[in-house]
């Protein structure tokens, strides 16, 4: 998923919450939550990168834990809250 | 790192799961109607006021709202206000009765996005239904499912509050959803509003919740159940959701008059947080009033402390412990391993529902 851009889908709204965030799917009618507030900052900014690695290292996340942000944004491609562009 | 759930029990910004409760009005006057419903209270809150609680709902990003009642439908501000919220980004989820979708209003309801339609029925054939929600409920709730269905609607969802008498009916409940191309809901009864009078005799028995049990394993996937059976999981295996009494953490009630309460389980002054007419509005009763920091601190586990299932029921549902006279630091009255029943026993009086809108025609159990 790496070499691949992406961006939040529009139909997904992101609640801020203490524990990351909420996102909410109007199409869908799905709830889904972001455990981290590194995630809510990674996933916001996925549309201003041309691939979700470019976009790893501009939130500044370490190069090994990349592979745990690439599955927990596989996921989010799953539910539908990520789309690729 | 701290699980989700521990997280969601210090509280959101905004609630989850939110219930607004339009009219304390009703055509119909269900035995077990968690809000003594039946007439309407001079102090509902009006128009201007509803828009004004939608602003703030859409400000506080709350993404959805249940609209419920008494019977919503019977407001003659009702598509005013469900137009002003789901034009605005806040969806309805409403639930009825049924008894004002005539085919006119059903293509109307079905020209509208971000909306969400529960029929409530509570059994599956007509004397089973007709015993706890009135003569000629079943027919009329059958009627607004054809209406919905024929003005092409789409997936609406068949609400049933499961009873002794029609736990034995969850096929049949799924067949008559599945036949309109509908979603089944299930719900658990509380003691709560009428309830109070009617929950001994209507509540499933152990046997019954074991089975239960057993089938929302078997059908959970297909069936919604606004995470309601937790304090089933003491038998074994959890169902899916959250498992957790979300009472002012991520659920609370709007009543009629504007009135915020932790949960449409528990109207009664010791859970009233606030009212919506007051000056910070909902988001200041949310955020900040003692009641509702209270319950986002750690409960006490009390009785169910030396409990094995303890981490998978939590002790079961506040409002059910409440209006059954139980310590709401124990177990619930219908803990699998019997210790409510019990604890039933010693109960020597229980609080009285704040409130009573029921019209002055007695209510009682139909003859079975
Ligand atoms: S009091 Fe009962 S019904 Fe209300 S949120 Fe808690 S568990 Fe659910
Ligand atoms: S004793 Fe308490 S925790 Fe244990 S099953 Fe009963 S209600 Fe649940």
């Amino acid at each position: 998923m790496l070499d691949s851009p992406l961006g939040l889908h529009p139909s997904v709204a992101l609640r801020p919450e203490p524990f990351g965030a909420l996102a909410y799917h109007y199409d869908n009618r799905r709830l889904v939550f972001l455990k981290h507030p590194s995630m809510v900052d990674l996933v916001r900014s996925l549309d201003e990168h041309p691939d979700l690695r470019s976009a790893l290292e501009a939130n500044g996340i370490a190069e090994d834990r990349w592979d745990a942000y690439d599955r927990a944004v596989t996921s989010l491609i799953e539910s539908d809250v990520v789309i690729t562009r | 790192m701290t699980r989700l759930v521990d997280q969601m029990k210090t509280g959101l910004d905004a609630p989850i799961c939110i219930t607004w409760e339009l009219t304390y009005a009703c055509n119909l006057a269900c035995v077990h109607c968690l809000s003594s419903s039946g007439r309407r209270d001079p102090r509902e809150l009006s128009t201007a006021e509803a828009f004004r609680v939608i602003d703030e709902l859409r400000a506080m990003q709350v993404f959805y709202v249940n609209i419920g009642g008494g019977e919503p439908m019977i407001r003659r501000d009702f598509f005013d206000i469900v137009e002003y919220a789901t034009t605005g980004g806040v969806g309805v989820k409403f639930s009825t009765n049924g008894a004002y979708i005539d085919a006119e209003r059903a293509r109307r309801l079905a020209g509208m996005d971000y909306l969400d339609i529960q029929i409530s029925v509570d059994g599956a054939d007509e004397a089973t239904n007709d015993r706890v929600r009135g003569q000629g409920s079943f027919a009329t709730a059958r009627r607004a499912m054809e209406n919905l269905a024929d003005a092409d609607f789409g997936e609406f969802k068949i609400s049933v509050v499961v009873t002794r008498d029609n736990v034995s009916q969850l096929d049949d409940f799924l067949a008559m959803a599945d036949g309109f191309g509908a979603q089944l809901r299930l719900t658990r009864l509380r003691p709560s509003g009428r309830g109070v009078d009617t929950w001994h005799d209507l509540h499933p028995t152990l046997d019954q919740q074991r089975e239960l049990h057993r089938w929302l394993l078997a059908h959970g996937e297909r069936v919604l159940t606004g995470d309601s059976f937790f304090h089933l999981n003491a038998f074994g295996e959890s169902l899916p959701g959250l498992n957790m009494c979300g009472a002012g953490r991520v659920v609370c009630l709007i009543d009629p008059i504007g009135d915020v309460y932790a949960c449409p389980f528990v109207i009664h002054d010791e859970f009233l947080a606030g009212n919506v007419r007051d000056a910070g509005g909902f988001t200041d009763v949310w955020r900040t009033s003692d009641l509702f920091s209270e319950l986002r601190e750690p409960q006490s586990a009390g009785a169910c402390a030396s409990c094995g299932a303890w981490d998978a029921c939590q002790g079961g549902c506040m409002a059910a412990k409440f209006f059954t006279g139980l310590p709401l630091d124990g177990p619930d009255p219908e803990c699998v391993g019997g210790e409510g029943e019990h604890a039933l026993t010693a109960v020597t009086s229980v609080p009285k529902p704040s409130g009573d809108h029921s019209r002055p025609v007695p209510v009682e159990l139909g003859r079975r």
